[in-house]
């Protein structure tokens, strides 16, 4: 009998225990919302060393070294609040700064020991402010931006726009921006008219020009899940181009004899600066398609077609393969191909006619194929990076870069997320 | 009339577009593979700079998730 007594004993104090551990929380109403304060969400920093090489600088009208390397760096902090009425702002900063030298640059004016534009930092902050609703999913922002290099200017400014279907299985996105760009036209040393300065502001005080470039564009991405492997989106992004779109420090020779009417005492023959149309019309087309194969492989997959009114056409294929070594680790093997139809303009150095209205020898603008290679990987433990639990990803990725024309290049980007 | 083959492109795209949209119908419990980081439906944020670069370095752009505006690219 003692040892029945016991028993419920034991088992009262034991149920009686188990309620102490998990006191009854009050049942929250869930159809008011509550305000949350301003949070940071995300941290991401994306770092990349580029170098290139070539011998078709369009600086030196065709010819020449294309040498040049990059360091770019870009900061980004997202952070959100929730206002009473249950939406979401997410307000998203970036500030990026990059430091490049350029060997064909510095051929503007050969005669100085480092002219304008050979070494520069971009600096380009943005904002973003966007409003969406975690419930439907729809979502609307704007956005402002600003870049500054030693020779130009930009002012941006955008919106964007979300719109989920019901089963959240069809997204639909819309991005306008409006660029309005200001460029110090810089010109070859030889072909500056005189009393025209040099665009080194400490060092020059003569005036050179400022002239507009200005850019919008549209984007209108559709994005449908297929099955629970397969999703696809299709973007067309269109967009309009009006200004100096010629880089007027940029020489063309022609293939005959002529007195340009330019220099220090009109000697310079045979040779004027970049002139291209005031405006230009494109339109990419793209398809992005990701299928998840099974628990260790995932296809992404890229294609783009696009075409503008200065005669260039282009397809461009992109696949990437992300092989999941573990659940946070990847290593994803990259290919791009580029075929471009070049531009109507170009014409390689000294073959260009006198007679023609626009004339360029900027082989990016020529026709040519493109192959770049490399790896991503992706590293995201659940207990954090090195341990740290903040450190959300780190991503390194790399690539080779080849061209018909014979430029190489080559990148590395490390990307940092903390959470 | 003989269609372009942009045109004929613009086409498909658009078939596609609303073709898809007849899709079946997928549950959000059963989109745990959809939500792989590694499925994201755009470039990824370690793309941005090789995007830059292609820019410059090839006529073509935009539709990526690169930049279609904004700084010269002249280098």
């Amino acid at each position: 009998m003692r040892k029945i007594y016991l028993c419920v004993a034991a088992l009262y104090l034991g149920i009686a225990a188990s309620h102490a551990q998990t006191r009854p929380q009050p049942v929250k109403d869930t159809s008011n919302y509550e305000a949350r304060k301003l949070r940071l969400d995300e941290i991401n920093i994306i770092s990349a060393y580029y170098h290139q090489d070539g011998n078709n600088s369009a600086v030196t009208g065709g010819i020449g070294s294309e040498k040049l390397t990059d360091f770019a760096n870009t900061f980004d902090l997202q952070l959100s609040k929730y206002s009473l009425r249950g939406k979401k702002h997410t307000f998203s900063f970036e500030l990026g700064i990059d430091h490049y030298t350029s060997a064909s640059s510095d051929k503007i004016d050969p005669n100085t020991v480092s002219s304008a534009s050979m070494r520069d930092t971009r600096v380009y902050p943005s904002l973003n402010w966007t409003a969406s609703n975690d419930k439907t999913g729809n979502a609307f922002g704007l956005t402002a931006s600003y870049s500054h290099e030693f020779d130009y200017q930009s002012f941006g400014g955008g919106l964007n726009l979300t719109r989920l279907s019901r089963d959240k299985n069809t997204q639909f996105d819309l991005k306008a921006q409006v660029f309005m760009d200001t460029w110090k036209v810089i010109l070859p040393v030889e072909l500056r008219p005189p009393g025209y300065g040099s665009g080194a502001e400490h060092e020059d005080r003569r005036p050179v020009d400022n002239r507009p470039r200005n850019s919008f564009s549209t984007s209108f991405s559709l994005s449908q899940v297929i099955s629970q492997r397969l999703q696809v989106a299709l973007i067309v992004e269109p967009s309009y181009q009006k200004g100096l779109l010629a880089t007027e420090y940029q020489r063309v020779y022609f293939n005959s004899n002529f007195a340009t009417g330019v220099g220090p005492t009109n000697n310079i023959f045979n040779e004027r600066v970049e002139s291209l149309p005031g405006s230009r019309y494109k339109l990419p087309i793209a398809v992005r398609l990701n299928y998840f194969l099974d628990d260790h492989f995932i296809v992404r997959a890229f294609y783009r077609y696009y075409t503008d009114n200065w005669g260039i056409r282009a397809h461009t294929a992109e696949l990437e393969i992300p092989v999941k070594l573990t659940s946070f680790v990847s290593v994803s093997p990259y290919y791009r191909y580029n075929n471009q139809q070049g531009s109507r303009y170009f014409a390689p150095y000294g073959q260009h006619s006198p007679t023609e209205t626009y004339y360029t020898s900027d082989y990016d603008l020529s026709t040519l194929t493109s192959n770049f290679v490399g790896a991503n990987i992706r590293l995201a433990p659940p207990n954090g990076v090195f341990g740290w639990q903040r450190f959300n990803s780190l991503e390194i990725r790399a690539g080779h870069y080849t061209r018909s024309t014979g430029l190489n290049s080559n990148i590395v980007t490390l990307a940092m997320k903390f959470k | 009339m003989k269609k372009s083959p942009s045109m004929l492109l613009l086409l498909f795209s658009l078939y596609m577009a609303f073709g898809l949209t007849s899709c079946m119908s997928v549950k959000a419990y059963q989109k745990n593979r959809l939500n792989d980081s590694e499925m994201e439906l755009a470039a990824r944020k370690s793309q941005k700079f090789e995007q830059s670069f292609q820019l410059y370095r090839e006529a073509s752009s935009g539709a990526n998730g690169g930049k279609s505006g904004g700084g010269c690219g002249c280098n």
